[in-house]
């Protein structure tokens, strides 16, 4: 199990969750994976995504103008 | 036992996509979506831009559609290769430049391409006959089928019945019976049918997924394109399109103009690729300089700059002029009178 960044800063949704996406193809079950995004729109979308491909969100932030999701890959990946 | 036929549904995050879907998945397919992001997805990017949208909910339906029916969706970037679409559509634009039809071609070619790398059986579309005056009528139909190369692969469930039976009813994989034979623009057959399934909740259907059918947004695009003599874009170009005020003064040079806070933030990811005026005597817009100007095309920018700010009635406002080798200029200046903002100037 690894651990993992994905910058997706100044992405416009649906762009964060299709990087994310492509991002968590590459990974195994277990792996984290933290995606730094600019647009809040990726806090309600990137769960979203997770929550319909089987993956977990263990952590979900809002600091300044960044929004932060950490992903638990799962069983979809 | 015969194993579980597998579909891909295009999911666009209205209504007769999800009801498409949901009347194969009835009939014991097991369905996965598929959404296609050619950069002029409408999908909330002005709401995550503009600051005084962020109390709206902010959802992209195709996420929240495949939520709903509770199914994967497969997010595809389409950006590059829809260039070709766009630039060389064989069938022509719309009102505006959506090339709809070629564009649904493309959409369901695509999904064709994925059904096979993936193993899956057939593809299913919210087509109805007779809905869309470019791209959904019944001698566009049998054109999405051999253009795209799926053929007798796509189901069109809400109107399967007014069509040719497909591969997957000859087969016996669904039951032409359970599907529909909607047809025009009434959006009546699927309201019904979306409170038979019990959908509550879906996104107005009013043909508004694409930037291209805005007349304003294809005006920008044009005007781009003229001004460079080139029709290449990225997508950086065209986000630009959908922010702030586009003011084209000269030939040679247009103007983007922050209209708020969140705009101007947006504006300032961009602050490295263009030369960028923002008053420093008063508070007032980021301003990105979109070609070449000389010193008179700078002044006049200032003008312009200092006319969008709270300067606006100042006497003298100061004007500074990032360029893109970091250097900077600053200037004092009266701020543009309304009388010569000239109307034919905003793009």
């Amino acid at each position: 199990m690894s651990e993992h960044t994905l910058e997706a800063r100044r992405l416009l949704c649906p762009m964060p969750v299709i990087r994310t996406q492509d991002k968590i193809k590459t990974l195994e079950k277990g792996d984290k994976l933290t995606v730094i995004c600019t647009d809040p729109g990726a806090l309600n979308d990137i769960p979203a995504w997770c929550r319909i491909n089987g993956h977990k969100v263990l952590e979900t932030k809002e600091a300044e103008d960044e929004v932060i999701v950490v992903i638990e890959v799962g069983n979809g990946a | 036992m015969s194993r579980q036929r597998k579909a891909i549904s295009l999911i666009s995050g209205g209504l007769d996509s999800m009801l498409a879907t949901k009347a194969i998945m009835e009939q014991g397919v097991h369905v996965e979506g598929i959404n296609f992001f050619t950069g002029f997805c409408v999908e909330g990017h002005t709401h995550a831009i503009r600051k005084k949208d962020k109390e709206k909910p902010k959802r992209n339906n195709a996420l929240w559609v495949a939520e709903q029916l509770g199914i994967k969706l497969h997010i595809v970037d389409v950006i590059e290769p829809y260039k070709d679409v766009l630039l060389n559509p064989k069938h022509g634009y719309g009102a505006n430049m959506n090339p709809c039809l070629d564009c649904k071609c493309f959409m369901v070619g695509q999904a064709l391409q994925w059904i096979k790398e993936n193993d899956f059986d057939f593809i299913i579309t919210g087509e109805v006959v007779g809905q869309r005056p470019k791209s959904q009528r019944a001698e566009t139909m049998p054109i999405v089928q051999e253009e795209s190369g799926a053929g007798d692969l796509l189901v069109r469930p809400l109107c399967a019945k007014k069509l040719p039976p497909t591969l997957p009813e000859r087969e016996g994989w669904i039951d032409r019976e359970k599907m529909f034979e909607f047809s025009g623009r009434t959006r009546k057959p699927q309201m019904a049918l979306a409170e038979q399934y019990n959908f509550k909740d879906y996104a107005t259907p009013a043909g508004g997924c694409c930037f291209l059918t805005d007349e304003t947004y294809s005006r920008k695009l044009v005007d781009m394109w003229q001004a460079r003599s080139d029709r290449e874009y990225d997508l950086d170009d065209i986000m630009l399109l959908k922010v702030g005020r586009h003011i084209r003064p000269r030939p040679n040079f247009k103007m983007i103009v922050g209209r708020e806070e969140g705009e101007n933030k947006y504006l300032e990811g961009y602050k490295k690729q263009f030369t960028y005026l923002r008053s420093t005597s008063h508070t007032g817009p980021l301003v990105l300089i979109d070609g070449k100007v000389n010193d008179d095309d700078l002044e006049l920018a200032a003008r312009l700059t200092a006319r969008f700010g709270r300067g606006k009635t100042a006497d003298e406002v100061t004007i500074e002029a990032t360029f893109t080798d970091g250097s900077v200029k600053e200037l004092q200046v009266e701020p543009l009178p309304p009388s010569q903002l000239k109307e034919e100037w905003y793009v």
